[in-house]
C-alpha cells in the first residue's frame, strides 16, 4: 500500500490526535469505484467524500474508476469513507497498489519520447521535402548540405532521446543471446543515423536522417499503444482485487463493534454479518441460524440452512437472520487454500504462450539481418567498394525494418479492445485477445454463467392472482431467492404488493404471519404442513392459509434469453460446445438441452473440471472455458482462454482473461468475433507489410532506393497499416468457421 | 536564401514551443483522466478556485 504521509507538524509541537483543531496531517489513499459512469456520478462521489469533516481533497479519476482522497487520518478512517460512498450508492474499496503506478510511469515516459520524436519528425520531413523539390528543380548544393546538416543537428539528438526504449530492449536481448524485434530496429536506426552523418559530411545525397526519425516515431506510437492496453488490463485487474476485499463488522471481546477491511481480519476474530450481506470470511457460526446462498461457490443454486456450529464460506451471501462467524485459522485445508493452489498450478501453464509478434520476430529478425549481409557481400563481391557496398546494405536495413509488425499490431490491439468494451466486455490480460483467437472449443458452466443464477417462478399461470399476491405480501420481507422470485412474478403481473405485519422469517423453513383469516405460511412443504396440511404433488415451495390446501409453487434457474442462440452459432461456426458443472444430474440435462448442448458432465469437483480440460487439451483443442464460480475459478486459470460475467465470484473475475457485464451471453459471440477478426487483422497487415517488401527489398539490394523511396515507403505502409486496424471499430463482423483448424 | 535565415529559425523556435506545451500538460498530469476532463469542463458547480 503506498499512502504518502505528509508531516507538517511544525518544530516543537507535539501531535495531538484528539485536538481536532490540529489538522497538519494528511493522508492520500486511492479507492476503487465500481459503478462510476459518468460526469454526475464524478461530481456526487466528489461532492460526497468532501462532505465528511477531516477529508481536504477528493479527486475522481473516472478513466480509470479511482478516487484518490486526502484526509487527516486522526479524525477520520478509511471505513467510513467506504460507507458514506455505500450510503451515496457507489460500491467502493480501497486500491490495492501493487505494480501499475510503474507502468503507468512508463506509459507516460513512452509518450514523452513520441513527443520528442514527433516533433523532430515534423521538422526534419520540412526540410526533406525542400531537399527533394529542390532535386527537380534549381536548388544548388550548398543549400541541400546546409539543409542536411540542420536535419542532423534535429534528428540526432531526437534519435539518441527516442529511441533508447529499442536500444536497450536490443542490448538486453543480445546479452540473453536472442534475437527480438528490436535488434533489427535498433541496427536500422542507429546505422541509418551514422551513416547519413558521415555522407553529410562528404556533401553527397544519401542522407537518411528523414527516414531514422520518421521510423522511431512510428514505432514508438506502436510501443505506446501496446503499453496502454496493458495500463488499462492491469488497472481493470487491480480494481476487481481491490473490490474483493469488503468491509467486515469485527466484534470484540467486550462486545464492542468496529468496522475493519476484510484484508485485516486475523483467525479468531468474531464478525458479525448482517442479512444480505456477504460473508468476508471462511468461519465457523458461533451464534444465530440462517440461509446461505453458495451459488457461487457451488454452483448449486438452492440455499442452504446453516446452524450454530456450521462452516460457512468467505463469498457466500447471508440470507435470512443476521449471525455472528468466528474466522477459522486459514490453514491449508480451508477451501479457498485448496483452490488458490489449484489456481497457481494452472496458471503455471499458461506463462510459456508466446506472442505473435513475437513468434514472427523469431522468424523475421534473422531474415533480415542475413539480407543485410547478403547485399554487402554481393556488392563487395561486385567490386563496388565497402563504402557503397554498406550503403546498400544499410538501405535494406531501413526498408525491412519491421514496422509492421511494431505498429500494426498494437494499433489492432487498441481498436479491438476499446470496441470490445464498448460492448461491456472489459479485457484484462494484454495477450487475452490471442488467446481468444485461436480457441476452438468452448466450455461453460452451469449457474451463472449458461443461467441467470437466481431462480425464475415456472408455474405462475397455475396459481391465481389472490393467492400469488398473498405470497408476494410475505415474499417481500426476505432476502431468500424464491422469496425473490414471487415476489418478481408478483410485480410482473401488476398485482399491488403490501408486506404483510408481524412476518416471522425461520431460516431453513419459511415464513409465517397471522392474520385475520388465522396464520399464513410459505416455505418448505414440512414448515406449510404445519397449518395447511400437506397436499399430494410436489412442490419446492408451499403457500398454505389455515384449513385451506396448500398451493406449490415451482421454480427454474433460467436460461439466459439468448443462451440458446449463441450455443447455436458456435455450434454453427464449427466450435465444440461442451457443459461441465457441479450441479446435479437433472438440473444440468434439462438446462443442456434448453441451450442445445449435446456433451455436459453433471457433478463435477473443481479439479474435475481441470481434468476435463487436460482432457481436451491433450485431444489438441484449445478451450475457452466460460464460468463465474468460485469452484470454475482453476478451470479459468488452467483454460486457454477464460471469460467470466461481472456477477461473478471474485477471485474468478481475478482469474478470467476478460469480464463481461449485462444479462446476456451475447458478449462471449463478440469477444471471439473480435478476437479472431483482430488476428485475422494482425496477419493481413504483416501481408501489407510483406508484399511492400517484396517489391522495395529487391530495389534496395540492387541499389536503387535514394532517401526519398525509402521514406515514402516507410511512411506509407505505417499509415496503411494502421488504417487497416482502424477498420476493425466499425466493422460488421461475423464469426468465421473454425473448421479445418484442427 | 536571406528569408531561410530567419524563416527555419521561426519554424523550429514554433515547433519547439508546442513540443514544450506538451512536455508541460504531460508532466502536470493532464493525459491521466482524457475521460473526466471532458465531463468537468461541463460540470456547473465545479469549483476552479484554488484551494485557501
Amino acid at each position: 500500500m503506498d499512502r504518502a504521509l505528509k508531516l507538517g507538524v511544525a518544530d516543537g509541537v507535539a501531535f495531538d490526535a484528539d485536538s481536532p483543531r490540529l489538522e497538519e496531517r494528511a493522508e492520500t489513499l486511492s479507492l476503487v469505484i465500481e459503478n462510476m459512469h459518468c460526469g454526475a456520478c464524478m461530481t456526487s462521489i466528489e461532492r460526497c467524500l468532501k462532505a465528511i469533516p477531516g477529508v481536504s481533497e477528493a479527486r475522481v479519476n473516472l478513466s480509470a474508476r479511482r478516487a484518490s482522497v486526502t484526509f487527516d487520518p486522526a479524525r477520520v478512517e478509511v471505513q467510513s469513507l467506504i460507507d458514506a460512498l455505500g450510503r451515496a450508492g457507489f460500491r467502493a474499496a480501497e486500491a490495492v497498489e501493487a505494480s501499475g503506478d510503474q507502468d503507468v510511469a512508463r506509459a507516460d515516459d513512452l509518450l514523452r519520447r513520441l513527443g520528442v520524436a514527433g516533433f523532430a519528425a515534423a521538422n526534419v520531413m520540412l526540410l526533406s521535402v525542400s531537399v527533394w523539390a529542390g532535386q527537380a528543380s534549381d536548388m544548388d548544393k550548398a543549400a541541400a548540405t546546409l539543409f542536411h546538416w540542420l536535419s542532423a543537428l534535429i534528428a540526432m539528438p531526437a534519435i539518441a532521446y527516442s529511441a533508447q526504449p529499442f536500444f536497450r530492449s536490443a542490448l538486453e536481448a543480445l546479452k540473453g543471446r536472442r534475437l527480438n524485434m528490436d535488434v533489427p530496429i535498433s541496427l536500422g536506426i542507429s546505422l541509418a543515423t551514422v551513416m547519413s552523418l558521415y555522407q553529410t559530411m562528404r556533401g553527397t545525397s544519401h542522407v537518411y536522417f528523414d527516414a531514422a526519425i520518421m521510423l522511431t516515431f512510428f514505432l514508438l506510437i506502436g510501443r505506446y499503444l501496446d503499453q496502454r492496453v496493458r495500463v488499462r488490463a492491469r488497472g481493470a485487474a487491480e480494481n476487481l482485487l481491490g473490490l474483493k476485499a469488503l468491509g467486515a463488522l469485527v466484534l470484540d471481546e467486550d462486545g464492542t463493534a468496529r468496522r475493519v477491511s476484510a484484508r485485516a481480519l486475523q483467525p479468531g476474530m468474531k464478525v458479525q454479518v448482517a442479512a444480505g450481506e456477504r460473508i468476508p470470511v471462511d468461519g465457523r457460526i458461533v451464534d444465530g441460524v440462517t440461509d446461505v446462498d453458495a451459488s457461487l461457490i457451488t454452483g448449486e443454486t438452492l440455499p442452504q440452512a446453516v446452524a450454530s456450529g456450521g462452516t460457512v464460506h468467505a463469498g457466500t451471501v447471508n440470507l435470512t437472520r443476521p449471525v455472528v462467524v468466528e474466522a477459522t485459522a486459514t490453514d491449508d485445508s480451508t477451501l479457498l487454500a485448496e483452490i488458490a493452489r489449484l489456481m497457481q498450478a494452472a496458471e503455471q501453464g499458461r506463462g510459456q504462450y508466446v506472442r505473435l509478434a513475437d513468434r514472427a520476430a523469431r522468424q523475421y529478425a534473422p531474415a533480415v539481418h542475413v539480407l543485410g549481409a547478403a547485399t554487402f557481400i554481393g556488392w563487395m563481391i561486385a567490386g563496388a567498394g565497402w563504402e557503397l557496398s554498406l550503403t546498400h546494405a544499410i538501405a535494406v536495413l531501413i526498408i525491412t525494418c519491421p514496422c509492421a509488425l511494431a505498429l500494426a499490431v498494437p494499433a489492432v490491439q487498441v481498436t479491438a479492445t476499446s470496441r470490445l468494451f464498448g460492448k461491456g466486455v472489459v479485457l484484462k490480460a494484454a495477450d487475452g485477445l490471442e488467446r481468444l483467437a485461436e480457441v476452438d472449443t468452448v466450455v461453460f458452466d452451469k449457474t451463472g454463467t449458461l443461467t441467470r443464477g437466481a431462480p425464475v417462478l415456472s408455474n405462475a399461470r397455475d396459481i391465481d392472482d389472490t393467492t400469488l399476491a398473498e405470497a408476494a405480501s410475505l415474499a417481500i420481507s426476505s432476502r431468500h431467492p424464491y422469496s425473490r422470485a414471487v415476489l418478481m412474478a408478483a410485480e410482473a403481473r401488476g398485482l399491488d404488493v403490501r408486506p404483510a405485519e408481524g412476518v416471522i422469517e425461520v431460516p431453513g423453513s419459511g415464513l409465517s404471519a397471522a392474520s385475520a383469516s388465522g396464520e399464513r405460511r410459505l416455505g418448505s412443504a414440512s414448515w406449510v404442513e404445519g397449518v395447511a396440511g400437506l397436499h399430494s404433488g410436489t412442490g419446492s415451495l408451499w403457500y398454505g392459509v389455515a384449513g385451506q390446501a396448500p398451493v406449490a409453487f415451482h421454480f427454474d434457474d433460467a436460461v439466459r434469453s439468448d443462451a440458446a442462440d449463441v450455443v447455436a452459432n458456435l455450434l454453427r461456426a464449427g466450435y465444440g460446445v461442451y457443459l461441465v458443472s457441479g450441479d446435479r444430474e437433472e438440473t444440468v440435462r434439462r438446462v443442456a438441452h434448453e441451450a442445445g448442448i449435446e456433451t455436459w458432465q453433471a457433478a463435477v469437483r473443481p479439479d474435475g473440471k481441470i481434468a476435463v480440460l487436460d482432457a481436451l487439451k491433450s485431444s489438441g483443442r484449445k478451450v475457452l472455458m466460460v464460468g463465474d464460480g468460485l469452484n470454475d475459478a482453476p478451470a479459468l486459470a488452467a483454460a486457454h482462454a477464460s471469460l467470466s460475467p461481472s456477477s461473478a465470484a471474485d477471485i474468478s473475475q481475478t482469474a478470467a482473461d476478460a469480464v463481461f457485464q449485462g444479462d446476456e451471453l451475447g458478449p462471449v459471440l463478440e469477444s471471439l468475433r473480435v478476437a479472431r477478426a483482430s488476428q485475422g487483422m494482425a496477419i493481413e497487415n504483416f501481408a501489407i507489410a510483406l508484399a511492400y517488401n517484396a517489391v522495395s527489398v529487391p530495389m534496395a539490394m540492387a541499389g536503387h532506393v535514394t532517401p526519398l523511396i525509402a521514406a515514402l515507403a516507410m511512411s506509407l505502409s505505417s499509415i496503411a497499416v494502421t488504417l487497416n486496424a482502424l477498420r476493425l471499430k466499425t466493422a460488421r463482423l461475423r464469426l468465421s468457421s473454425v473448421r479445418g483448424r484442427r | 536564401m536571406t528569408a531561410l535565415a530567419w524563416l527555419i529559425p521561426c519554424a523550429l523556435a514554433l515547433g519547439a514551443v508546442g513540443l514544450v506545451a506538451f512536455i508541460w500538460a504531460l508532466n502536470s498530469g493532464q493525459f491521466q483522466d482524457l475521460e473526466g476532463s471532458g465531463w468537468r469542463a461541463i460540470s456547473d458547480d465545479e469549483d476552479d478556485k484554488p484551494q485557501p
